[in-house]
Order: C-alpha cells, then structure tokens, then sequence
C-alpha cells in the first residue's frame, strides 16, 4: 500500500487536475460514491460485493472489474452519471481496469504487451497463420486450386493437403500453450482476489451458482430479467442471446473437433465425416450459431452507447468478433467446398483463422470468460458468509 | 397538430399525468426545462414509493394499513395536513403499482441500509432516475411529444381557464394544462427571501445547499400566486430538508452526501457545543430534522464527531472525514475553538454511565444514555474516547419545498376557492396540501403518483369532453 504522503500528494496532483488518476484509482473514486448511494443494488454481483466494503484496494478492484459484464444498467440509472460533476460511469471505469489486469495477469509477462494494440495482435496473428497455411500448401502440392492429394482426384479429404500428423504437430503445441498461458493467468489472478474475498475454499453449492451465472448470463438481463442496454436507456436481450450463440456455437465447435479426434485415434475414423455422423453435426450446427453470434455481437457493438465501457478497447473486441466470425464463416465455406477444387484453398483459410485464435487466446478478449468466471466464483463463496459490515439501519 | 394536454415539468408527477392523458386518448406535449441528460427533476434522485398495503405485496412484507399510514403522516405533519388528500394519496398507494409497471417501472426488495422501510417503501429498481427513463420511454411510445430545454416562463388565462403557455417568445396552446413543474428550493435568492435575516444578523438560506435538480426555480409558482393570485397554501420556509455534508456540490448532490453517524457521536456547533439529542431516534426517522436544527446554528454548520468504535456501522460517506488522534487535534483541524470543544466533549464522555457500556447495540433503541447531561443523548450514548476520531462538517440541504397551490382531490388548481375547468397542479406544487411539514420516507413520489395521475385523467377528459372514469379520483 502506498504511504500516507504518497496519497496525500496523489491527491493533492488529482484536485490540482495535474494528473489522471489511474484507473484502479478512478473505481475506487467512483464506488466511494456508489457505496454511499446503493441504487443500483438489485442489477448485478457488483453492488451487493461493493457494500461487503469499505474501501477499495487493488485486488478489491481487480475482482470487481471482472464482475462487470458491462451491461449498462446502473449508467443510465445513475444520477451522478455525466453530465454530473461526479462523472461516475461503472461501466468504464471497470472495463479500464479489466482491460489492465488482462495485460498484468497474462503469463509470460511480457507477452501482456500484446493487448496494449490488440487490433495488430490479431492482425498480425492472422494475417501470419493464413501466410503459413498457404506457403505451406503451396510447397507441398504447388497450387491450391483442383487436384489435390496422392490420388490426383478433384476433392477429397483435406488430410490429402496436409497430412493429419502435420496438423496435429502444428496444432498440438499451439493449443497447449494457449491453455498453459491462460492457466498460469488465472492462477495468478486467483491468489490475489481470494485472500479479498474471505480467503474461504470453493464449496460445492458455490461452484453451482457461479456455474449457472456463466452459463446463463445472469448478469446480462439487468436485473429484472428484460435485458442489458445497448444503444441507449432501453432494455434489450439482444446481447445476450447473441452472447449465447456465440459461447455455444464456440462449444459446438469445439466438442466437434475434440470428437472427431477420439473418432480418429480412438475408432480409427479419420474424417472428412458425413453430414449425419456426430463430429459433423456438431461443426456444422455450431458453425452455424457461432456465425449468427458473432455477427450480432458486431453489430450491436458497431450501436454501443459512446459511454459504454471503454472506447481504446473496441478495436480488442471487434478483432475478436471478427476473428470468432471468420472461423465460423471459413469452417462452414470449408464444408460446402467439399470434393469442389477450392477445397484446399478454403483449408488454408480455415486453418488459418483457427491458428490464428489459438495463438491469441491467452492475449485477447478470450480471457474475458476466464477471469469473469473466476469473479463469479469468488462471489459465490464471498456471498455466502455474513457480510463484514454491520450497518446500524439494517 | 393541436394538443389536448399541455404538461409542464418533466419529473415523477408530469409523466404520470402525461401517460394517463395519452392513455386516455389526449395528444398530449411535454415541456422540460432541463436538457434531456438532465431531464427528470428531483425524481431522478428518489429510490422508493410509501405504500399501503394490507398483505405482503411482492417486495413489500407484512401490512401498512390505510390507518397506520395515515398515523404516520399525521405525526411528521404535526396536523398539518387534509386528510382527504392525504387518505386519497394513501389509497391511491395501494393500487398505483400495477400501473406504473406496465410504464416500465420495476421493483426490488429494500437496499441495504434501509431494511427499515422493508414494510413501508416498494424500491425502484436502479431507482428514481431508472423511473423516469422508463416513464419517458413510455410516454414517448404512447405518442406523447417531449420538448426538453423548454423552461415555461408564464402561462395566459381566461376567467380562470388555462389558454397558453409561454416559452420564451413563442406562444403554445392546448385544450388542458397540468403544471408539475416543481418547488422554489432551486431559487436561491426566493430562498433567501422566504428565510430572511436572522438574530446573528446572518442570511441562513445563503449556505443551505440544494439536493435536486438546479431547474426548479417555481418561475410559475410564483407567478401563478403572484400575478393570477391562485389560492396558495404553506409556509415557504417548510421544506423537506436534511443535515447533508458541507462539502456536498450545490446542486444534484442526492442521496450520497447524507451523513448517517450523527446518532453514534456528538454534533456540535460553531461554538463548539452540542445542542440536540443524537440519540433520539434511529437516524432514518431524524434525518430530516437536523436539516433545520443545522439551519438554526450559526453559521448554518454543525459538525459530527465519532471515534473509531463507529466505523463501519453507518452507511459510508461520500467524502473522507477530517481524521485526527486526539481529540483537541481533531478540534483544531475542524477550526473549532479548542477548549470549548473539549469542556462539550468531556463533559458528554462524563456523562456517558459507564455501567451502560456492555449494553451499546447499534441496531436497538438501546437506552444507553446520557446522564446529568443538556440535551440528553437518549440512546447509543458511549464516550468517544478511541482514536482515530472523525469530523464531518454538515450543512442544511434542502430536498423540496411545501410552498404550493392549493387543491382539492381532482387536482384542480383554484382561484378565490373556485376550482379552473382545465388547469391542474401536481408534483411538489401542491405537495404542501399533504405535507404542511415534516416528512417521511417515500411520501413524496406517493404524492406525485397519485396526484399527476388524477391531473391527468382529468385534463383529458376535460380536453376531450369526458366524464372522468369513475374510481380513479
């Protein structure tokens, strides 16, 4: 903690306007003011976690920054919202810290850089992967066009572009660093929000609820269960309907590939599937979910209120929109180019988009539903426990 | 396009009168002074309703009766009051919600730190400003013109019958008008005036400090009493006024700037001396006394003093408190006179009987008190003695005030006691028929409820050439 004249110059640098507080700093202003208000207690996880305290620490801070889905209710609800010269906007406030401990938790440390410009990351990312899926093509069989493979027939499996062994020693690593990155992330987040929130060990009932909360979007639906707000005070379930389809479209993708590789290994079924054998289904219906997702999820951010959270983290967002979207888009172009000759052109693309979100999952918006999960965790079991602090009203 | 019902004001009581008129088949305009990101009048600051009730109601526990109510109202009024209204208003609490839920209105349980209106009070979800976004989205689904940025300056009549309004230079008729536009408290020079100049030779009403919206400034309360001499009724020092921190903006500053420690400390004056019992009450029933009990001290400022044993059993300030590790430390950050400070605090710690002690309990009416002690403090007295001790200096903030037209249950303004076919009042400009003083939680939106929405059923049917539908007023 910072000693006493270091505040107190902080704070005399602050009422000067010299300097900008930081943005831990700007949620422990803003809930001073909410903690003395309340309002806004029936929306979400936050205000209830905000009256179990009475001030507002850097861990305090990080927790309840990614107990904040950013739905906009208690913005628009707030009478000391701007243009108040309390200037209190939650939504943003909390997105700018959430934005910080993305970049502070991700492991390798110096690897959070990459959210400072996530827009180029992703880029970059892509535009790298797509690069290496069509060199590579192109050295192993000289075009990307027609005839494909050892049996020259126009078509046929995509293992005729790149080997299955090939894929996996590319994919395997990939994948697994992603997961080692985000897991090294979370544990470190961890160990800083539980000594905050009671220090007490997950119980069963706690995992349920935090469970339901994810898997649901409880947060998502203000409170009343008509919906968060988008482009202005009006409710809406549009987000998280498109949230929805996104998340379960990801999982359907996802569980399609994990059983197309047990159908591999396990039952020695190497794909490409037909449209009624389960990997299929799967892809395609999530495919399917994941396109529409993504492409409401664009399009409502395209109409976010301007005061919603944090505008320097839109590029973050849209490029992960836009990546989710093109792999959904190139899977299902994939699909339908079947035995066509563009069949290895739309494989490079693919693969491309995957190897792309692969690699950027630990240093982009997925990490969203990591920490927010383990917030929600946390809440879970800190609700639990009588609240520290006993107001003589109550 | 003509309009049936014109409403003035943009808060609670307009909207209401506005969506009942549109509901009724009106076309109906509403002008706003403020812009719209400040639109709503003090009813963007507001969290609950009163509301009787004889069973539990969704979020209401238990029962609030008609007559319990009515007791109530009758104790903060001191008898100030009309009975008919006030029971109209009661009533009109017990059957107001479904509407206003179809408006978009939703409702939470009690916020912590006010589980003592669990009973009482139905909470706005996101509260009062969440209210009015919901009101006014509706009212513009149902068709209802909004204009914000259209302050009204006077209005014409005819043999006591609305004609125009003015805005500015431009000329605006209709068939009906509904005047919601609020109370004076905005208007720091009619304050100052109403308040005059007190025995210090001081003008109190210079440092009182306005809770709500900066746009009441009762532009049309005082002309409608002044130049079309409209039966008034109140005092124009009464008003719902709170002891708020001194620190606290000097407008729009709301609910935050509230300073709930006083029952667990001593509050004394510039002098240094304590002169009221912080300890009469639990603290939501006094609040809204200390707002003239500080306006009565010199300087208009008081200061509460607690000691670190109070910490976290009030709901937190907004802003920090002076911090000090002694007591005569503590009284020279707060500028106060040293030795007084420290005769009125030892006196108080004397005065604390220490068998009294163990028995301390926040959360009761604890009967530790004071003994040998002018005033007495009747509950939670324990001496102040463990350091680090708190300062916050108070001022009066002033909510609303009670100065209004008179009415009667079909919100008819009145002229030498004879009700106008088509001009009617809501809101804070007749609060005061209901409330001549004093104040308890949430009776002031049950108020503008029932009230905007008599005015305007009635403004509808006037302009529309109906009987009002029996049953609503």
């Amino acid at each position: 903690m910072a000693s006493l004249d270091v505040l107190v110059q902080e704070a005399r640098a602050l009422a000067d306007g010299q300097v900008m507080p930081s943005p831990e700093g700007e949620v422990a202003r803003v809930l001073q003011i909410c903690n003395a208000c309340r309002y806004c207690e029936g929306f979400c996880a936050i205000f209830p976690a905000m009256t179990r305290r009475l001030e507002f620490h850097r861990a305090d801070v990080h927790y309840l920054a990614n107990l904040c889905h950013n739905c906009g209710a208690c913005l628009h609800a707030c009478q000391y919202a701007p243009p108040h010269e309390f200037q209190v906007n939650v939504p943003r406030a909390m997105a700018e810290v959430r934005g910080r401990t993305y970049a502070e938790y991700a492991w390798p440390a110096p690897l959070g850089r990459l959210y400072q410009r996530n827009g180029l990351t992703l880029s970059v990312a892509l535009a790298a992967a797509l690069a290496l899926f069509l060199v590579l093509a192109v050295a192993l069989r000289g075009t990307l066009w027609g005839a494909t493979g050892t049996t020259g027939a126009v078509g046929g499996s995509f293992y005729d572009v790149f080997p299955h062994n090939l894929l996996v020693s590319l994919f395997a690593p990939v994948f697994g660093f992603a997961v080692l990155a985000l897991a090294m992330g979370l544990r470190r987040f961890w160990s800083d929000v539980t000594p905050v929130t009671s220090g007490q060990p997950v119980s069963a009932p706690a995992s349920a609820e935090a469970a339901g909360h994810v898997l649901t979007l409880t947060y998502l639906d203000g409170g009343h269960g008509e919906g968060c707000h988008n482009a202005d005070d009006a409710w809406t379930l549009a987000r998280r309907r498109f949230h929805h389809l996104t998340f379960y479209g990801f999982l359907l993708c996802f569980a399609a590939t994990a059983v197309g590789t047990l159908a591999h290994y396990l039952l020695g079924w190497p794909a490409p599937y037909p449209l009624w054998s389960l990997p299929k289904l799967l892809g395609v219906a999530g495919g399917v979910s994941l396109l529409i997702g993504t492409t409401g999820l664009g399009w409502l951010n395209l109409r976010r209120h301007p005061l919603h959270g944090a505008p320097a983290q839109r590029p973050m967002d849209r490029c992960f929109i836009a990546l989710l979207w093109l792999t959904s888009a190139s899977g299902l172009a994939l699909w339908l180019a079947a035995g066509s000759a563009a069949l290895p052109l739309w494989l490079c693309l693919h693969l491309g988009c995957v190897m792309a979100l692969f690699a950027t999952l630990p240093y982009g918006k997925f990490a969203h539903g990591i920490y927010r999960t383990a917030a929600l965790l946390r809440h879970a079991v800190e609700k639990r426990l009588p609240n520290p602090v006993g107001l003589g009203a109550d | 396009m003509g309009t049936d019902v014109l409403v003035i004001g943009g808060g609670n009581a307009a909207l209401c009168a506005a969506l009942m008129a549109a509901e009724a088949g009106a076309s109906v305009l509403l002008l706003e002074a403020a812009p719209r990101e400040l639109r709503g009048g003090n009813s963007a600051h507001t969290r609950n309703l009163r509301c009787m009730h004889d069973a539990p109601q969704d979020v209401l526990v238990d029962a609030y009766p008609e007559e319990e109510y009515w007791q109530d109202l009758l104790k903060v009024t001191g008898g100030r009051t009309s009975e008919p209204l006030a029971r109209l208003v009661i009533r009109a609490s017990s059957t107001c919600r479904g509407w206003m839920q179809q408006h978009g209105v939703r409702f939470q349980p009690p916020l912590s730190g006010a589980l003592h209106v669990a009973r009482t009070n139905a909470f706005f979800m996101g509260g009062g400003k969440a209210l009015v976004n919901a009101y006014f989205r509706s009212a513009e689904r149902l068709g209802v013109r909004v204009r914000y940025q259209a302050p009204v300056q006077r209005i014409e009549l005819q043999d006591g019958r609305f004609v125009a309004a003015w805005v500015g230079g431009e000329r605006i008729t209709a068939k009906t008008c509904v005047l919601a536009a609020g109370g004076f408290e905005s208007n720091r020079e009619w304050l100052r005036e109403a308040w005059g100049r007190n025995e210090r030779g001081e003008w109190p009403a210079d440092n009182f400090l306005i809770r709500g919206t900066r746009f009441n400034q009762g532009t049309l309360l005082r002309h409608l009493i002044e130049e079309h001499r409209a039966d008034a009724i109140g005092d124009p020092t009464q008003a719902h006024m709170v002891a708020i921190d001194a620190r606290a903006p000097l407008y729009d500053g709301g609910i935050c700037t509230r300073i709930d420690c006083v029952s667990l400390g001593v509050v004394v004056n510039r002098e240094a001396r304590r002169f009221y019992d912080e300890g009469e009450d639990f603290w939501p029933k006094r609040y809204a006394i200390w707002g003239r009990l500080v306006a009565q001290q010199p300087g208009q400022t008081a200061w509460s003093v607690i000691d670190a044993k109070a910490v976290g059993r009030f709901m937190p300030p907004v802003f920090p408190g002076v911090v000090a590790d002694s007591l005569p430390e503590l009284a020279r950050r707060l500028g106060l006179d040293e030795t007084a400070f420290m005769q009125t605090l030892n006196d108080y710690n004397r005065a604390c009987r220490s068998d009294h002690a163990g028995h301390f309990d926040h959360t009761v009416l604890d009967d530790c008190r004071t003994e040998g002690l002018a005033p007495v403090k009747s509950h939670w007295a324990r001496p102040i003695d463990t350091a680090p001790f708190y300062g916050y200096a108070l001022r009066p903030g002033v909510t609303f005030t009670y100065l209004g037209l008179r009415t009667d249950e079909t919100a008819a303004v009145r002229f030498g006691d004879q009700p106008s076919a088509n001009l009617f009042v809501a809101g804070e400009m007749m609060a005061g028929n209901v409330l001549g003083q004093g104040y308890t939680a949430g009776v002031g939106m049950s108020i503008g409820t029932a009230f905007g929405r008599i005015a305007g059923a009635r403004a509808a049917a006037a302009a529309l050439g109906r009987e009002v539908r029996h049953g609503l007023a």
